[in-house]
């Protein structure tokens, strides 16, 4: 009784809730992950049906009585007709088997295949892994358009996205299970990913390569937006940071851009310009900070820039030293960067 | 017999647990206090904080603070100027020669404050932790004895004898007298 409750309650939940969500191999939102998915299916029910007959017919061998007419004591004496027939059934097996492992090939060609034909003009999005974050580069046919982001991608629905896959230091791999396969980012050799998002949403992605203490920290989303509210974002993006609008503010700027801050992170339109951590001119327009780890508020951002090794040891953002009164400005700074 | 092998088998499984430990997050007044070098007046040689004495110096002999430093060595671009270790517009890091001198507190120095003829100030740009990280780094890439630690391999080509390659600058040849 005690075993079926914990069952209902605990195990079926977890298993169906596993298939739907944000982040959900089972649950596509795009062409890509839907024929993948599909592919899962199909592998998953020939599986089953070919595991299922194999099981029944070891279950009648055991479970079949030996004929009177077998004489045990000459296991060699031969039987014209049984012999025939023990070929025909190792025949059908063979022949099966063979049928069945062409088709998965096939149906699995087609389906990796359709993950690279992609229609229309792609969004080129260079993703750049580094321990434990990514970057984020929108592409664009004029260079003064290029937008560096980090731990975020947005997309216009329907559009394809060809992400251009790098690493900074070690094997990261990039996967948004609601839309694509996973893809690696390799140290000096650059992969491609393409995708399409069909339906607005918010999809999470994660490193799905281990990378070192904080790979389970390197998630990311991606925010798939109607093509012109995505046109409009971007615009908003190549802007320089927002002016501080008020004391406080300003004072944080100056401890963004006096204190050891800005020898690794970008502020355009400050003298900011280090390039080894996330570029934070945008920082609070983004949902997470850290890959994921911290919803953005102005309270995270305090308990990030106070004390980054509490809240993700191990990564490489150094606990930079600041008073009371900096760190509160320098978090409401952070907060306005929207 | 046998019990005194069990027992040295024992010993040494359990020193197999023993594993080297990451400062990962150094308490603030800590690190103020590593701030507190006592140079001499002329910025070369001094007296290291007494923390640095307590903690043990764990900058020159902790792997992971090595491996810190030599990522540090590249973020910060020393390697623009100083090249492998070899010099370029800055002076060779590993010949054994230095203008400043070769303990912890004058590096220290030199990082933290720079020196008069070209090497910048990192005071505004790097905690105390990394500048000390660095200056074990530094330490380890010329050094003329083994050490117990040393940094992770290199990603590129080796220019140089690796760090855990000791001793280096036994290799080379006689620093110039200056
Ligand atoms: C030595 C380089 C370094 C210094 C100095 C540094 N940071 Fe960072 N910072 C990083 C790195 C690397 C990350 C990414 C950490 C991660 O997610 O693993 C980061 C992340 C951040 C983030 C989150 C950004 C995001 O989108 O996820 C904020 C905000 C931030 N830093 C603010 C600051 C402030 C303010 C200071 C100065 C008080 C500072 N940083 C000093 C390297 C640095
Ligand atoms: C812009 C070029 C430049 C950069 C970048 C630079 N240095 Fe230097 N460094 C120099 C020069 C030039 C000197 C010699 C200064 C002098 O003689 O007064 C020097 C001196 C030094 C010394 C003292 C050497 C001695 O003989 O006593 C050390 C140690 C040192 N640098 C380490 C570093 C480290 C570590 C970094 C990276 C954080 C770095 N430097 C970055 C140019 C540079
Ligand atoms: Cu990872």
């Amino acid at each position: 009784m005690r075993l079926r409750h914990l069952i209902v309650s605990v195990l079926l939940p977890l298993a169906a809730g596993g298939c739907a969500g944000s982040q959900s191999a089972l649950d596509p939102q795009g062409p890509n992950a839907a024929s993948l998915a599909w592919l899962i299916g199909a592998f998953t029910i020939v599986c089953g049906i070919v595991w299922l007959l194999v099981m029944i017919v070891v279950g009648v061998a055991l479970l079949r009585r030996r004929g009177a007419a077998e004489p045990a004591d000459t296991p060699l004496a031969e039987d014209p007709g049984r012999e025939r027939r023990k070929g025909a059934v190792v025949l059908a097996a063979v022949l099966a088997t063979v049928v069945i492992v062409t088709g998965l090939t096939v149906i699995s060609y087609l389906a990796t295949h359709s993950l690279t034909a992609a229609s229309g003009e792609p969004l080129v999005v260079r993703l750049r892994g580094y321990q434990w974050w990514w970057e984020v580069t929108y592409t664009s046919p004029s260079p003064d358009r290029f937008v560096t982001s980090a731990n975020e991608i947005r997309v216009p629905v329907g559009r394809p996205v060809r992400l251009e896959l790098s690493a900074a230091d070690v094997i990261h791999s990039f996967w948004v299970p609601s839309l694509a396969g996973k893809q690696d980012l390799i140290p000096g050799r650059d992969n491609q990913l393409t995708f399409t998002a069909e339906r607005p949403g918010i999809y999470r992605a994660q490193c799905a390569e281990f990378c070192g203490v904080q790979h389970a920290r390197m998630a990311l989303v991606v925010v798939a937006l109607p093509p012109d509210e995505f046109a409009a974002w971007l615009d908003g993006q190549l802007r320089d940071a927002a002016t501080p609008a008020n004391e406080e503010e300003a004072a944080g700027r100056e401890v963004a851009s006096g204190k050891a801050c800005a020898a690794c992170h970008t502020i355009r339109g400050t003298p900011a310009a280090g390039t080894l951590g996330p570029d934070l001119t945008h920082v609070a327009s983004r949902q997470t900070i850290a890959a994921g780890t911290l919803p953005t508020t102005r309270g995270s951002l305090a308990a990030w820039i106070a004390d980054p090794q509490g809240v993700k040891p191990g990564n490489k953002m150094p606990m930079v030293p600041l008073s009371a009164d900096e760190l509160r400005a320098v978090s409401a700074y952070m907060a306005s960067l929207k | 017999m046998k019990r005194r092998a069990a027992l040295v088998m024992a010993v040494a499984m359990l020193v197999g647990c023993q594993r080297e430990q990451r400062d990962l997050r150094l308490d603030p007044p800590v690190a103020a206090a590593l701030d507190q070098v006592a140079p001499t007046a002329n910025g070369i040689g001094g007296a290291p904080p007494d923390v640095y004495v307590a903690l043990g110096g764990p900058y020159e002999s902790n792997a992971y603070n090595l491996g810190e430093g030599k990522r540090l060595y590249t973020w910060f671009n020393c390697k623009g100027c100083h090249a492998d270790g070899g010099g370029a517009s800055g002076p060779a890091l590993m010949d054994g020669w230095w203008r400043y001198g070769a303990d912890p507190v004058s590096l220290f120095v030199s990082l933290r404050d720079g020196r008069p003829n070209g090497m910048p100030a990192y005071r505004d740009k790097l905690t105390t932790e990394q500048i000390w990280q660095l200056v074990g780094y530094v330490q380890t890439i010329g050094m003329a004895s083994a050490t117990t630690a040393a940094p992770s391999r290199n990603d590129e080509m080796q220019s140089r004898p690796a760090e855990n390659r000791a001793p280096a600058a036994a290799d080379l040849p006689t620093p110039p007298s200056r």
